[in-house]
């Protein structure tokens, strides 16, 4: 205890030294801690590193970096990226039990990236992207080439700034069956400035992380203003952590958590090198929280107003006598959730192995607006898509898309895009429904293992939803880092990416012991059958002598050196 | 080492140089392993989970030599399947080695180069011979030089020549031959211990035939290597027996130890294993008594500490050589260089015999035995 009084005087000497020199670099952390409500509990970690710094000036080469990791900045000025956004997760994000994610991200493995309008071949930059960034993160990103690669044209629009929106500079891919693991979590939590030492990594385990009914690590990458005139530009690198902990697989059925039961860690101090560190805990719906602090904020977030318990690790009241932190969090939770505006739902449909059809279903709840959605369709090429058979139907009636780009895929070189606007009315349904033929691979084009099925990834629905509260659009440096991850342009909606589910289909497979099988066959048909014949056609027959006992035999030999007539 | 080779070849010239010799003695016990860095190469081949002891016993090697001091940038894990965060395991992120699951080898700090597919016969002919594609990450590239002491650990399904990858493709042990010759010719490798966990994995090594290369295995041919145990929660075997046993023996292992090849050899023997780990050291040029486990496991930096300041602006001259130690030197480069004696002379095969029987009758046939005592 009296080393904790110590010790936290030493960390604000230190961080008040550094701030004596101009500060070219911060780093904050937050957590947000959000109970739902099915039991589960939402946790999400932001870490933000802002850097004043413009990577694709030619003349200033940057040598020396600090907080900012070298090997991502190494990559940025290498390719000349504008934005690149990277998500790993594991689980597929429950809209209808859980509401809305924070920050929204499809199954498997998804990157996108903007590139700056001076790179003139992108194909080039964007393959040997993917192999260095497979090499960062231990991931099987190398699989991404131009076969599962694609040119959104209105979706996924740049987050951050910039005015060019020419879509030739944008590459989309995502690998859906790409499996996270520790293995990427490690050079994840080495990116980060603390390391996985201080402050709020220490509470990324990977045993207690992946044993959740979601997880999900990103990193997003883009250039930002610094002020409301937007007078210089940053470098913001946002690596999130979204993780949903199941209530029966983790606590027992109980609804009741704790730092140390989601985590198995308590928190002992901030990262020395943050300038903020925080905790929010979702207290709207009045639950238990334990240790009671007097902070509090409140949000618009998502088009609803939250109100937080906040915890700032850089005070060392908030550790308290033991000098850690576990946070205790029980509610009753019967209360209504608000239900989610937009939700999204795709399967296929049909039977066999030739063709079949693929359902998207999205669903607007909201009582009286209609509002527009963007959908868009990344089919790989081996499933054949009719777009004649495309249909939108919405309240039973044709809902005629106001806007379509389709781009049909090539054998071997391209999947399918399809992206469309469509008019959603208010409180319904509306199917897209399009039919489908698979294609036959060529035998050594499959996986090892190809009756387990091939991915087909997520769709995409973006759409602007009305909301009912106004969303702030002011500008403020201490906004918390969940509700400034979307930048706000007006106050009457906010921004929804949703995902549906990926597609698992079965592709007709031949059977690999067709040729060994063939082999074997015919080798036996022909020496049998063909070998006994040509046998019977060839063969001269005759007549065996007795055979000759032992000396005359020796005497037929030695006639026979002579030359000299044989013995009978 | 140079000096015991003048001492057995020039009786005559050890006594003039034994001043140089007292110094080159200890200089040679320093460098006496000869290499500078290590590198291990662990693979997997099996896919699906009722693999899972493959899976385990790479990463209770990949734990071992990174707790013996190699670092993860000198190691390519390569793994064919996931099976920590397998959807099947009870406990996900992590791998056991024994049952109670007392050994988590999968850790918290552990770095996969090669997942899932990307664990081919061609991308694992790729790392260990060079030969890859100019944007391949530096992780994912085996980059050792002439002085490095590389590890190979091999696992999964084989047979009597042949390791099966994922279930759809095989190497042959004469193409695992073929690129360790072409580690040799490219002087990729100073030395290299080849460890393979397989049905038959004596099959694999069979081929080889470059110097420099230290062989175990963990059963000979015609016999299987078995699994060791099951585990109940979990429902599958572990850790195969062989691989059980050598993690035993290498928590033993520190990076000070003066464990060697020797004992190596004794891991697991038949009563333990069942089947008979066999080990081949004919193309190694050191005495497996005097190599250190720690010169292939860990990566243990030779370091001499001294008291006194060096001079470097000072520029050092070469000693002199006299003619004859040129020659003495020379003739070593020579011998080191060489490729390793020939196999032993066996008489020759039965198709030439038969070959030539054949000639010789046909040349009496046609022209008699009689027909001789003209030629002669």
């Amino acid at each position: 205890w009296s080393l904790c009084i110590i010790s936290t005087p030493l960390i604000h000497w230190t961080s008040r030294s550094k701030q004596s020199a101009p500060a070219r670099d911060q780093f904050q952390e937050e957590l947000v801690i959000r109970p739902l409500h099915s039991g589960d509990i939402y946790a999400s970690f932001q870490f933000r590193t802002l850097w004043d710094i413009d990577f694709l000036q030619e003349r200033q080469k940057v040598s020396h970096y600090r907080l900012f990791p070298k090997s991502l900045g190494q990559v940025l000025s290498k390719f000349s990226v504008r934005e690149l956004h990277i998500s790993f997760t594991q689980g597929f994000w429950r809209t209808m039990q859980w509401g809305q994610p924070f920050i929204p991200s499809p199954p498997g493995a998804e990157l996108w990236v903007w590139f700056h309008d001076t790179v003139s071949d992108v194909d080039g930059n964007w393959k040997e992207l993917t192999n260095v960034l497979s090499g960062i993160f231990c991931a099987s990103l190398n699989f991404i080439d131009l076969t599962n690669t694609v040119q959104p044209s209105a979706s996924f629009k740049p987050l951050g700034l910039g005015n060019a929106t020419d879509h030739r500079f944008l590459r989309y891919a995502t690998l859906p069956r790409e499996i996270v693991c520790t293995e990427n979590l490690t050079p994840w939590k080495k990116l980060l400035p603390c390391g996985s030492k201080a402050g709020l990594s220490v509470l990324l385990k990977s045993e207690k992380l992946f044993h959740s009914s979601f997880h999900s690590q990103a990193v997003h990458i883009r250039p930002v203003c610094q002020d409301e005139q937007c007078t210089s530009k940053a470098w913001e690198l946002r690596q999130t952590l979204n993780v949903v902990f199941d209530l029966y697989t983790s606590s027992q059925g109980k609804k009741e958590w704790s730092l140390f039961k989601m985590f198995s860690r308590t928190l002992t101090e901030a990262c020395p090198l943050a300038t903020s560190s925080k905790i929010y805990v979702d207290i709207t719906d009045n639950p238990e929280l334990n240790p009671v602090t007097p902070l509090l904020s409140q949000a618009v977030v998502l088009g609803d107003r939250r109100t937080y318990s906040v915890f700032d690790l850089t005070r060392a009241e908030t550790f308290g006598q033991l000098c850690s932190l576990n946070l205790l969090l029980r509610w009753k939770g019967d209360s209504d959730m608000l239900r989610p505006l937009l939700h999204a739902e795709r399967y296929v449909a049909g039977f066999g192995l030739q063709t079949g059809e693929i359902h998207t279903v999205i669903y607007n709840n909201h009582p009286y607006r209609a509002f527009p959605v963007l959908l868009m369709d990344s089919v790989p090429w081996y499933l054949q898509l009719y777009i004649h058979t495309l249909t939108v139907t919405s309240k039973s009636r044709d809902n005629k898309p106001s806007y379509i780009h389709y781009q049909p895929a090539k054998d071997r070189h391209r999947p399918h895009l399809l992206e469309m606007l469509i008019q959603l009315p208010p409180h319904s349904m509306t199917e897209v429904t399009v039919q489908f033929e698979r294609a036959l691979l060529k035998w050594t084009e499959y996986t090892p293992d190809p009756n387990h099925g091939f991915y087909v990834g997520s769709s995409v629905v973006s759409a602007l939803v009305p909301s009912m509260v106004a969303m702030n659009t002011n500008f403020t440096q201490d906004q918390p880092l969940f509700s400034s991850f979307v930048p706000v342009k007006e106050e009457s909606s906010y921004f929804v990416r949703v995902y549906t589910e990926p597609l698992l289909v079965n592709l007709p497979t031949p059977d690999f012991s067709m040729p060994y099988n063939v082999i074997c066959l015919t080798c036996t048909v022909v020496a049998v059958g063909y070998g006994s014949f040509y046998n019977l056609l060839t063969r001269t027959f005759q007549v065996d002598e007795p055979s000759l006992p032992l000396e005359k035999r020796l005497a037929n030999l030695i006639r026979r050196i002579r030359g000299v007539p044989l013995l009978a | 080492m140079y000096s015991l080779s003048l001492h057995f070849f020039y009786p005559w010239i050890y006594l003039k140089k034994r001043i140089f010799t007292f110094c080159t003695i200890e200089t040679g016990q320093f460098f006496s392993s000869g290499h500078t860095n290590n590198w291990a190469v662990l693979v997997c081949t099996s896919r699906f989970w009722f693999n899972y002891r493959h899976v385990a016993n790479t990463l209770s090697v990949y734990r071992s030599v990174k707790r013996l001091g190699i670092p993860d940038s000198h190691i390519v894990l390569m793994l064919a399947d996931d099976m920590a965060c397998n959807y099947r395991n009870p406990k996900p992120a992590t791998v056991f080695s024994h049952k109670n699951m007392e050994l988590n080898v999968y850790g918290d700090d552990v770095e996969v180069d090669y997942r899932g597919y990307e664990v081919t016969v061609e991308n694992f002919l790729r790392v260990l011979t060079g030969r890859l594609p100019p944007s391949t990450p530096r992780s994912k590239r085996l980059l050792s030089d002439d002085r490095s002491n590389i590890l190979i650990y091999l696992t999964g399904h084989g047979g009597n020549g042949f390791l099966k990858f994922q279930d759809s493709e095989e190497i042959s042990n004469m193409e695992l031959a073929d690129a360790f010759e072409q580690m040799w010719q490219k002087r990729r490798y100073n030395e290299l211990l080849f460890i393979i966990d397989t049905c038959q994995g004596a099959s694999m090594y069979e081929r080889f035939y470059s110097p420099n290369l230290m062989a175990l295995a963990s059963s000979q041919v015609g016999e299987d290597s078995l699994s060791h145990q099951p585990d109940l929660a979990i429902g599958v075997h572990l850790m195969d027996k062989y691989t059980f046993y050598l993690l035993e023996f290498l928590e033993e292992v520190h990076p000070a130890s003066q464990a060697n090849m020797n004992d190596l050899f004794k891991v697991c023997p038949q009563s333990q294993c069942v089947s008979t780990p066999g080990h081949r050291t004919d193309l190694f040029q050191r005495n497996p008594g005097s190599v250190l486990i720690t010169d292939f496991f860990g990566s243990v930096r030779k370091v001499e500490i001294t008291k006194d300041t060096i001079n470097l602006t000072s520029s050092v001259k070469p000693p002199i050589q006299s003619i004859a130690e040129h020659h003495v030197l020379q003739f070593v480069a020579d011998v080191s260089s060489q490729n390793p004696k020939q196999k032993d002379w066996h008489p020759p095969d039965g198709f030439i015999l038969g070959l030539w029987t054949l000639i010789l009758l046909v040349f009496f046939q046609t022209y008699g035995i009689k027909h001789l005592k003209h030629i002669f």
